[in-house]
């Protein structure tokens, strides 16, 4: 810490021990915990006491830091979570709580929730729900669905059993303890203080004619090291997570297609970054008109935002099967609805952030995200270098769900890091995350379904249109996978599909949890129910009636024998669907105001990439100490791959979870396990790890020639296996060691054996899918119009439940997520892009929720498991429309369904 | 510079010499902060001995300027105050609760204010003092004039809220509408302070509303029509909200605000009246 000039110290107690800060007038106060004092464990996710990440308890008192003027904790007591964690029981009591209970995913939030739970617990020591959320109302979280966090502050019975962590196990999250404690480094907490920083010049129009003014002499100022633009970039000024789509800038070169896309970067000392004025940067802006929407990118004298893709159709997807036409003519009911969904923000607390340094003459870029390898491949076009002189080493992240595929951060970090030669890093803003990162898609669909008076699906025939904003992004992913999924997991024989990915001067809109399937299901789930009404059949028992079986073809001819789990999903809610719709009708009796509904609706993923390769490899040895080593190098973005992967491993090879040590994703040690995406690591990277033991304990075996059922034990050094022979002992020490100190090793890669679509679809686009089936209760205020959640209960077919802990705590986040897309979240740019006006669920939004966990193994699963990352949303939000309509009987057909426009669907009555 | 004085008329004169951002809870100040545009002259009021704290006078109950909504909350005040008392624990989260002063939000004249339309229920006043004129009171109905404009000078601070003694028989309440539980700015809000006679009709009563105008309202129409009535089968009538002019925004149409508003009365009203 050093004295600035002029700057009188602060001095406080900081988790016990007095320190002395100096902050600039104005300064936040976790800006000088965390670069002056260390406290790395006080995050930031807004800067604006939206998200409570950076809670700190000041004398006592949960407060955003912030918020707090620096100097304001002169002759105080500061506590933060990693003191908290070292000293205080409460906390360390928490702490164990909340592994037990996977009431930390990603932990970004973790430290804010701990902290204000302390306080609470501290006054309250036996709190009951609703103390608890209101104490920790201030914390956002994305991952959790909250609901672990309250029983973890309540303390309700461990979810959690200790056993060696084979699979089916819910043990503990592996990585659990660095989350609560405040240790786990996120993409902002690598660097070391005074490091150069970045700040990124952005368009402030959605479209913009721009000219660069006198760049030589803004860069000399003094502390600013580099000034970046497009011609700073040695390769191609080009990204894209498709090959063919390749078309996004990191330096846009003449004109912006988007509001916050990058026309220049700024490097320099963190005081001259901090207080840089964006309207002083020499750039002269002319704003253009922009197309702001589907309909108008496609008129004819649109303007046309890439080349070769006329009427701004990036591209489309299409299934076809059967006759949709000649079977909706001939269908007993006919329903159509026209569905409409805008911009869904991702909202992970964690903004983009990272850090790069030059080592031995090589770029190492260690920032948050869900796909490193995607990350040195983009790089090493960007920079125009072999990837050899490339390192990229992931840091811990705090929540993706899908935006952290994309490259954000590090072609500016490694630019820069080149340029001045020096260590550099880069911490978004949220606006500018929010501002510039991918979005779910809106959607604009339009959907038929016809049906027999038994009750049975008999034509189908779906378009959507896809804002896919700017750039391609994964446009493609969303438009080929839509027809595949939009008939929901029913038999339908008489099926068309048709999609259409469409550029706008919009963010672009990328990969969000479902991959436009969220979108689709809301349209076939709502009208599967306007259907079951016509034809006065009961919604569950229409749905199991339709459901799709082993031995049934799907929309696209693929035909599985086994594995098809959603009829068990959708008869696992029966009982529930009758209680619960008993008690609505028992509570609607005796109100007028509110009322009570229930919904149900069902969805399914294909896990893996759609028709394309998507391998992932696993490596493993056993060292000369008898360490068993795993290179993991699937992402855990909050998921819990870190686990389900170790568990699969450990299973495979015969020893219990805690004798696995895990080395994590890093491009120069560990083989690519692919993205996490399409909910691909438990199936696909599991399986590779499943492949990974299985051959290290057949090594073993086969060396010391023992029993297939053997027992292994690592020791010091040693490696005993016992059969009914009696124990065999070798002594590790003593062997060859091969490059990288194993003894044994092993690394499998195992890729899904997928056949590709034809021009109507057909084919094996995945080899496995899940199933979940949604049941929601809701109350609606009608003379408010505002919708409060009661209660879910959620079936989903994992095939066999690695951690059903984890499973619990992916089913709940996901619930949060898709009530969040129904009832509140639209992102608008340039209106909503913060975390006040976007609004995301809190720990008063989400109820209690029931988990069903249906075991229908799949043949191609590691020991039968199947994907569930995109699974747990689908059906959410289609399942509080239904249960919407079932209160008030309004179809909310455009969501989010705010209190604004439900209200104004009930006043103009029942439909 | 950072200014943190520990006495009221260092502050006063800091402010008239040098000016500054005048700082306490930093609730509001940090989230308006522009990159490159924050201030760096400071005047920070929360270690001013007397400005804090809720004190009971013979013609007035103070709020001290750096009162926290906290305090309110923890504060044991009349039933009057319980509109307040529950807008407080509406205000953003426990964090912001601890840290956001009551006078601050006045400050900040923002139309969702949440503390504005209890206060003016209240029928409180402000004190604005200057290093050279001393103190003055202004009645809150005058003090906010608009989204984001006061009456207070330059060379002013709030140093409290002053509300006159509430009559001992009157309850309140408060009504917050927002797209979800907590953290979240007010779509439109009510409270409401009645008193009922020993046949249990409303003898007394008034009404304010926030974020359906630029300033909140006092509603005297709307009060007037509501003395005699039983609270349990309060009517309101739609047409007395003509001063009302809410904005269509992303968190409600004008529409919306004006229907909803009139079923949030009728409960504030009920709930005011201990229902």
């Amino acid at each position: 810490m050093n004295n600035r000039a002029g700057i009188k110290g602060t001095t406080f107690h900081l988790d016990g021990t007095q320190v002395e800060g100096f902050p600039v007038p104005g300064a936040r106060l976790s800006e000088m915990l965390r670069e002056q004092l260390g406290a790395r464990d006080v995050k930031i996710g807004c800067n604006a006491g939206d998200c409570g990440a950076c809670t700190v308890l000041i004398d006592g008192d949960p407060v955003c830091a912030c918020l707090t003027p620096a100097q304001q904790v002169d002759g105080k007591r500061v506590e933060t979570l990693r003191g908290l964690q070292r000293d205080d029981a409460t906390a360390q009591v928490l702490g164990e709580s909340f592994q037990d209970h996977g009431a930390a995913q990603c932990g970004i939030c973790t430290p804010g929730m701990l902290v204000s739970a302390v306080a609470l617990l501290r006054g309250t020591p036996n709190p009951t729900d609703v103390q608890v959320q209101d104490a920790l109302g201030g914390v956002l979280c994305r991952c959790t669905g909250y609901r672990k966090i309250i029983d973890a502050v309540v303390g309700t019975k461990p979810i959690t059993e200790n056993t060696p962590g084979n699979i089916g196990d819910a043990i503990r999250r592996v990585d659990g303890l660095g989350k609560v404690s405040g240790v786990e480094a996120f993409g902002d907490d690598v660097a070391p203080p005074g490091t150069l920083e970045i700040f990124i010049i952005r368009s402030p129009y959605p479209r913009a004619k721009f000219t660069l003014g006198d760049l030589d002499a803004y860069g000399a100022q003094e502390g600013i090291a580099a000034v970046l633009t497009a011609k700073d970039i040695t390769g191609k000024n080009a990204f894209g997570v498709i090959p063919q789509f390749v078309d996004q800038p990191v330096f846009a070169e003449t004109e912006t297609r988007f509001r916050g896309e990058a026309v220049a970067a700024v490097v320099g000392t963190p005081e001259v970054i901090g207080v840089l004025d964006p309207d002083t940067f020499p750039v002269q802006w002319t704003e253009l008109p922009p197309i702001s929407d589907v309909k108008s990118a496609q008129r004819p004298d649109a303007k046309q935002l890439h080349d070769g893709r006329s009427n701004n159709v990036m591209c489309g997807g299409f299934v076809q099967r059967g006759d949709a036409e000649t079977a909706l003519a001939g269908a007993d009911v006919v329903v159509e609805g026209h569905f409409q969904s805008g911009f869904v923000e991702h909202a992970y607390i964690e903004p983009e952030a990272g850090f790069a340094e030059i080592v031995d003459g090589r770029v190492e870029v260690h920032a948050c995200t869900q796909a490193p390898v995607m990350d040195l491949e983009a790089l090493e076009v960007i920079l125009g270098m072999d990837r050899s002189q490339i390192r990229i080493v992931p840091t811990g992240v705090g929540g993706g769900f899908g935006a952290k595929l994309d490259i954000t951060v590090q072609p500016y970090l490694a630019l820069a890091a080149l340029k001045t030669g020096k260590p550099v890093r880069l911490a978004y803003s949220r606006e500018e995350s929010m501002q510039s990162s991918t979005k779910r898609h809106p959607s604009d669909i339009q959907l038929r379904i016809g049906a027999s008076k038994s009750g049975e699906v008999t034509g189908f025939d779906f378009y959507g249109e896809f804002d896919t904003g700017a750039y391609a992004s994964w446009g493609p992913t969303v438009a080929i996978r839509v027809p595949v999924h939009a008939s929901g997991p029913y038999k339908i024989a008489d099926y068309r599909a048709e999609s259409k990915g469409i550029h706008t001067n919009n963010p672009p809109a990328g990969a969000f949890r479902g991959f436009g399937v969220p979108q689709s299901a809301i349209a076939q789930e709502s009208l599967f129910d306007v259907l079951a009404e016509k034809l006065g059949i009961d919604a569950l028992e229409f749905r199991i009636k339709n459901a799709l079986e082993n031995g049934a073809s799907t929309v696209c001819g693929q035909v599985f024998s086994q594995g098809v789990g959603i009829k068990a999903c959708f008869e696992s809610l029966r009982s529930a669907w009758v209680a619960e719709r008993e008690m609505a009708a028992e509570i609607n009796a005796q109100n007028s105001k509110i009322k009570r509904g229930v919904g149900v609706a069902g969805g399914w993923y294909g896990c893996g990439n759609t028709s394309l390769p998507n391998p992932s490899t696993i490596k493993s040895g056993v060292l000369a100490d008898g360490t068993v080593i795993l290179h993991q190098g699937a992402m855990d973005i909050g998921q819990g791959a870190n686990t389900v992967i170790a568990q699969i491993f450990a299973t495979a090879l015969g020893v219990p979870v805690g004798s696995v040590k895990i080395v994590g994703p890093d491009t120069d040690v560990t083989p690519d396990a692919g993205k996490t995406s399409a909910s691909r690591q438990t199936y696909v990277s599991g399986n590779a790890a499943r492949m990974s033991g299985e051959t290290l304990r057949s090594l073993i075996l086969e060396k010391i020639n023992v029993a297939a059922d053997a027992k292994m034990e690592f020791d010091a050094g040693r490696l005993i296996a016992t059969d009914t022979g009696g124990s065999h002992t070798i002594d590790l020490a003593s062997m060859e060691q091969d490059g990288d100190g194993f003894i044994f090793r092993a690394e499998e890669t195992y890729d899904p054996p997928t056949k590709p679509l034809d021009a109507n679809g057909q084919g094996a686009p995945y080899a496995q899918f899940g199933y979940a089936a949604h049941l929601a209760v809701v109350e609606v205020d009608t003379a408010l119009g505002t919708t409060k959640a009661i209660k879910f209960v959620a079936a989903h077919d994992v095939g066999k439940a690695i951690n059903p802990m984890l499973v619990e705590g992916q089913v709940h986040g996901g619930i949060a997520q898709g009530l969040g897309m129904a009832l509140m979240e639209e992102y608008l740019p340039g209106r909503t892009e913060n975390l006040h006006d976007y609004l995301i669920p809190t720990i008063g939004d989400i109820p209690p929720i029931e988990t069903i966990i249906i075991e229908e193994t799949d043949a191609h699963g590691p020991y039968g498991a199947k994907g569930l990352g995109e699974h747990v949303l689908i059906p959410t939000a289609p399942a509080i429309l239904n249960a919407i309509y079932n209160a008030v009987g309004v179809r909310v057909t455009k969501v989010p369904a705010t209190p604004s426009k439900l209200r104004a669907g009930i006043k103009a009555g029942p439909q | 510079m950072y200014h943190a004085p520990t006495e009221l008329n260092d502050a006063l004169r800091t402010l008239s010499e040098e000016g500054g951002q005048v700082v306490a809870g930093g609730t509001d100040v940090y989230p308006s902060a522009k990159q490159g545009k924050m201030p760096t002259h400071f005047l920070d009021l929360t270690r001013i001995s007397g400005l804090g704290g809720i004190s009971h006078h013979q013609d007035s109950i103070r709020i001290g300027a750096t009162a926290t909504w906290t305090d309110v909350i923890k504060s044991d005040l009349p039933a009057a105050f319980d509109a307040l008392k529950q807008a407080a624990r509406e205000v953003g989260s426990v964090q912001i609760q601890n840290s956001g002063t009551i006078a601050g939000n006045l400050c900040n004249a923002s139309p969702a204010a949440d503390g504005v339309p209890p206060l003016l229920a209240l029928d409180a006043s402000v004190e604005l003092t200057s290093m050279t004129r001393g103190s003055r009171r202004c009645p809150l109905s005058e003090f906010i004039t608009g989204v984001r404009q006061t009456t207070l000078l330059p060379d002013e601070l709030l140093t409290a809220i002053l509300v006159p003694p509430p009559p001992v028989e009157m309850g309140s309440a408060f009504e917050k509408l927002g797209s979800r539980r907590y953290l979240v700015i007010s779509i439109s809000m009510t409270a409401a302070m009645v008193s009922c006679d020993d046949t249990g009709k409303i003898e007394q009563a008034r009404i304010a509303i926030g974020a359906c105008s630029p300033v909140a309202l006092r509603m005297p129409l709307l009060e007037a029509s509501l003395i005699g009535q039983t609270p349990k089968d309060v009517t309101i009538d739609p047409d007395l909200f003509a001063s009302l002019t809410p904005i269509d925004d992303v968190r409600g149409s004008t529409e919306f605000r004006l229907d909803v508003v009139v079923e949030q009365c009728a409960r504030a009203v009920k709930r005011a009246a201990n229902l």
